[in-house]
């Protein structure tokens, strides 16, 4: 029986990850066909990172600093964010979809099927381009470390890579959360933008040049803890709060709650969803 | 003509259904304005007097150029390339009016709602927030109202090349989101051109889309006073909603020779 489970079962993990590599592989192989659209989609997507890092170097070409934080700083808040940004930009994104589903009354549809929702939505609707984005992050992590004046002690490495897989956490929860509007409200899915995109924009910057009530708002909306409240850490710098000193450490423990929000609200919103019925 | 005004009306009568996308589409573009304004404003305290711009000037441009955001760019992409993709545009061909023509009197149409439910929010939310500049003659704001006409048709043309280009390469996401982004950038739409390194400042204030964001939002900051300085910037930005027109139109008609239909 117990071999059964391991083997065979729809649930088991080792069975979830084989299914995701077969549902994946297949809309990869299916993007690959249009080469040409497909290479300039990938550049697109890198073009469209590399632009917000355009904004940076046109400004850090005109002044030294931003609220005392030097380009090579800002360039590390660019970096862990974008890098975190892209991989659930790739991986957790396509959730946005629920609400084409739901508009046109295929929800009902991932609804029946063997698999979760959510698992079906990002592996049905995986779009291979993003990756062109998440290629633009880490070539900008990767410079922003090469470039930091720190040393590379075990600490700060394992706590960057901890605020990166944070992050990833972060971003993801707020896509599955924001796309939970659709089963409450069609076509608002812009709103959804104001917190993802707004986020990715918005952990590119030091909190420190935002106004007070965007900065209060930034702990709640866990966005504070992209980048900026692990990276004073890592840069040795006091962070715009006040906050204790072991707060720095708590991303991957506020992740992990807002995950679980994000879990709460999904599957509330799945259990209000009632169907277009056409 | 008569035809391509019922073109706009109704495209501006369509706009006008999607009320819950238009109230999220207006929240989000105002939520982006208090993020952008921040950064031009740290930029401008860490650089008081940065490409002439005071705390106001900043407030104005990020929140302004937010709404201009939906009325020079529409939402997605646009219809024209999915019905190359799909092969309906023939629909399009069949009818005794202009390709072009049609695709342009429907943009004005789609903006002219835009300028008001998506135009006016973040404006106001940004005066109220941080005060905002707004010009204080007619002149100004009939430059202003004709620049941003000019903005959308040089807009218009570059998003009209790049659906085209769906008939040689069938999927064009990729070259519209391409184009999009370089026209962002080159337009001053993500920094101000004056923020840029003088020599780049140059060559982007050269190309057609500083007609779509920088030269408009110019006029509305009051930087060209004075009726020949605002015929100058109007008629940089014909010439270029003219180029714009007539290579896209070019583009168009090479197009057409192009076109096999499938039957069925």
């Amino acid at each position: 029986m117990a071999e059964a489970v391991a083997a065979g079962s729809p649930r088991s993990p080792s069975s979830h990850a084989a299914t995701y590599r077969r549902l994946v592989g297949a809309r990869v192989r299916s993007q690959w066909q249009y080469r040409t659209s497909f290479v300039l989609h990938v550049a697109g997507q890198f073009v469209a990172g590399f632009f917000d890092f355009v904004a940076i170097a046109v400004i850090f070409d005109r002044v030294h600093a931003l609220d005392g934080w030097q380009v090579e700083e800002v360039l590390f808040l660019y970096g862990t964010s974008q890098l975190a940004f892209g991989i659930g930009d790739v991986f957790v994104s396509p959730v946005e979809r629920a609400a084409d589903h739901v508009r046109l009354g295929t929800f009902d549809q991932l609804l029946v099927r063997p698999l979760g929702p959510l698992f079906q939505l990002v592996t049905g609707e995986f779009e291979l381009r993003r990756v062109g984005r998440l290629v633009q992050g880490l070539v900008v992590f990767v410079a922003a470390v090469v470039a930091l004046p720190v040393e590379w002690t075990a600490g700060r490495v394992v706590m960057t890579a901890a605020t990166v897989a944070g992050g990833v956490v972060i971003f993801s929860s707020a896509w599955v959360l924001t796309s939970s509007i659709a089963f409450w409200a069609v076509a608002t899915q812009e709103l959804a933008n104001s917190v993802t995109y707004g986020g990715g924009f918005l952990t590119q910057y030091p909190v420190d040049i935002f106004g007070a009530a965007i900065r209060r708002l930034l702990l709640v909306v866990p966005m504070a803890f992209v980048s900026y409240v692990p990276a004073t850490w890592v840069l040795g710098r006091d962070d715009v709060y006040g906050l204790p000193s072991w707060c720095a450490f708590a991303s991957p423990a506020v992740a992990l709650a807002f995950a679980l929000v994000a879990r709460f609200v999904w599957r509330s919103g799945i259990r209000h969803y009632r169907s277009t019925g056409s | 003509m008569s035809v391509a005004w019922h073109v706009a009306r109704r495209s501006c009568a369509q706009w006008s259904t999607y009320r819950a996308a238009t109230f999220a589409g207006a929240f989000t573009n105002t939520v982006f304005g208090f993020l952008r304004v921040h950064v031009l404003l740290a930029a401008l305290d860490a650089r008081p007097g940065l490409a002439g711009f005071d705390a106001r000037d900043a407030a104005t441009f990020a929140f302004v150029t937010q709404g201009l955001l939906a009325v020079v760019f529409e939402q997605g992409y646009g219809e024209l390339a999915p019905r190359i993709r799909t092969g309906d545009v023939v629909t399009d061909l069949y009818r005794p009016v202009d390709l072009q023509l049609w695709y342009l009197a429907s943009d004005l149409g789609r903006a002219s709602f835009a300028v008001v439910f998506r135009g006016l929010p973040p404006t106001i939310v940004g005066a109220l927030a941080f005060g905002i500049t707004v010009p204080d003659d007619p002149l100004t704001w009939c430059a202003f109202a004709v620049s941003v006409v000019l903005a959308i048709t040089i807009s218009f043309g570059v998003r009209f090349l790049a659906a085209l280009s769906g008939f040689w390469l069938l999927d064009v996401r990729g070259v519209q989101q391409l184009a999009l982004m370089l026209t962002f950038l080159l337009a001053g739409m993500i920094v101000p051109l004056t923020f840029f390194p003088s020599a780049l400042a140059d060559v982007a204030r050269a190309l057609p889309f500083a007609g779509i964001v920088q030269l408009p939002m110019e006029i509305f900051l009051g930087h060209h006073p004075g009726l020949a300085d605002l015929a100058a910037i109007l008629g940089r930005q014909a010439a270029w909603a003219l180029v714009m027109l007539v290579v896209s139109r070019w583009v168009a008609h090479r197009a057409m020779r192009k076109v096999v239909v499938q039957g069925g």
